[in-house]
């Protein structure tokens, strides 16, 4: 395949809805009614009935089946469905296949959905199941795994805990802006704030780690012709790669260097744009190690070099890049799998630039003249990569 | 490998196996004379399947480390580590005689069979200088 084929994707779908449900506690939910909830919504929000949905995405934790499950509950027969599960970034992964099933054809309305209530009913839900040749030795899944990495890297470039805080005191910054944000009330966070929290697996404590939540997300996607006629405006997805190389942590080749590298790189080139273009930058924030990460996996910066990237709040509201604007896993919401939202904000971003009314948000929550944005996800521990590239209709 | 597989047993079992022998054995390709971990049916990325099975040396290196908090009647703080084998490849495993909190990246440790919730387990030990 030459690059003009790959290129072939490049604008020919977009998102015309989207919509989230249950984020923050949804005591009296189950995951199917969040997810459904933010269907439906997002179908309102493109304009779209319900019957002309024919392709439906979905992955959760409580659905080992999660397609069928939600088509059955809408009561829809689509002509193609697809729930693959490769954690937390399969949403996004999803809307690559959906953008491939549009443009071949095979359907002419594609959601993307998921949900959790696992919050309400106890905490911290996965569906994956013991790692052979770990298990025995009880690691914290998937707490250990973020932990070793960010050992590793804290060793290999002399990074201190200080620097992997000063992720979650950019994240907190941004939420306050973000009513929709779980810990909008909160107040800011300090450094040693985060230093201070209760030590979990070290280097990471508490607040390195994602929130705990409920929620559901949907996105409505359409190719590019219908996408003109829908309510509101329509984000085009400009590119979309994903790479994966390990399932197990004892397994990934190098623990400072993610398949993000490698998704990043064919989804910029997809879209012929560079990571220096995006005026907003979605990244799937577990836990602080992870930003630091992809921030230099995706090409913002060389190795080693988020750690000062990073500083005196430079991806907070007042810096210079705009990371994880809703607030993040950190502080904005994370019911188990964070992908869809990361696609959420990144398309917000752009909608309200566009005119659209996405929300309220605090002087500074939304950022003046946005065009494009990257939505990275990650699922697994830091296993499978998966990167969109999203832009008004002047981008392509 | 034939068809039937009844009578034999997969490399997960057999790696368990020599574990209850007091044995960690793991494989390497006689064609690439390359060792690899976990135990599989043929060798990652390149498919060979002249495989067979060496006792490791035990002699590792600590990649890197982590402490995990727990409460100390669940059982107290305990490492977990990923070890760098002499033969190369890399695995999960328990360092001890050290503070879970006290081991740092590069250091040697040996292995020995021991028992972790009842079943044989490969526990790394911190090798002075």
């Amino acid at each position: 395949m030459n690059q003009n084929d790959i290129n072939n994707l490049k604008g020919k779908t977009a998102v015309v809805g989207l919509a989230e449900s249950g984020c923050g506690i949804a005591s009296g939910w189950s995951a199917m009614e969040i997810m459904a909830n933010s269907v439906h919504d997002a179908l309102d929000d493109a304009g779209i009935k319900l019957n002309e949905v024919d392709g439906v995405f979905a992955a959760t934790a409580f659905h080992s089946m999660a397609a069928m499950s939600l088509s059955e509950y809408l009561g829809l027969k689509p002509k193609f469905a697809d729930g693959s599960q490769i954690g937390g970034s399969s949403f996004l992964s999803h809307i690559l296949t959906a953008a491939l099933a549009l443009d071949a054809g095979l359907i002419n309305v594609a959601v993307v959905a998921y949900g959790s209530n696992q919050k309400s009913i106890g905490g911290f839900k996965t569906i994956s199941e013991a790692m052979p040749y770990e298990a025995q030795y009880e690691p914290r899944m998937p707490v250990t795994a973020y932990a070793l990495a960010a050992k590793r890297y804290m060793h290999e470039f002399g990074a201190s805990r200080e620097d992997l805080a000063n992720v979650a005191v950019s994240a907190r910054d941004w939420a306050l802006l973000n009513p929709r944000a779980y810990t909008h009330e909160k107040g800011p966070l300090s450094v040693e704030d985060v230093l201070s929290a209760r030590p979990i697996v070290d280097p990471l404590g508490k607040l390195d780690c994602c929130l705990v939540t409920d929620g559901g997300a949907a996105v409505v996607m359409t190719r590019s012709d219908r996408a003109k006629d829908t309510k509101n405006t329509p984000i085009y997805l400009l590119g979309a790669a994903m790479e994966h190389h390990h399932r197990m942590v004892s397994e990934m080749p190098d623990l400072v260097r993610t398949s993000a590298i490698d998704s990043g790189k064919r989804a910029f080139e997809m879209s012929g744009y560079k990571p220096a273009d995006m005026d907003t930058i979605q990244l799937y924030d577990a836990f602080t190690i992870n930003t630091l990460l992809f921030l230099e996996d995706l090409g913002f910066c060389k190795k080693g070099e988020a750690i000062e990237l990073v500083k005196n709040n430079n991806i907070g509201p007042d810096g210079t890049l705009r990371v994880n604007t809703n607030g993040g896993g950190l502080s904005c919401v994370h019911p188990g799998m964070y992908g869809l939202f990361v696609t959420l904000e990144a398309i917000r971003q752009l909608r309200n630039s566009s005119g659209d009314d996405v929300g309220k948000r605090l002087e500074g929550g939304w950022i003046n003249n946005a065009k494009l944005s990257v939505a990275h996800g990650n699922g697994g521990v830091l296993s499978s990569q998966v990167t969109n590239i999203w832009g008004v209709s002047e981008t392509f | 490998m034939p068809e039937n597989l009844k009578g034999s047993v997969g490399p997960e079992q057999q790696f368990k196996n020599y574990l209850s022998q007091g044995k960690f054995m793991i494989q390497r390709s006689k064609s690439l004379n390359q060792f690899f971990f976990h135990p599989r049916v043929a060798f990652p990325g390149t498919g060979e399947r002249d495989l067979e099975w060496v006792e490791a040396s035990g002699n590792g290196i600590v990649h890197s480390t982590t402490c995990n908090r727990r409460l100390p009647e669940k059982g107290g703080d305990f490492n977990l580590s990923l070890i760098t084998l002499e033969e190369g490849p890399r695995m999960m495993a328990r360092v001890e005689g050290v503070e879970p909190d006290k081991l740092d990246i590069g250091q040697k440790v040996k292995a020995r069979i021991s028992d972790l919730n009842g079943e044989p387990a490969i526990i790394f030990d911190v090798l002075q200088g």
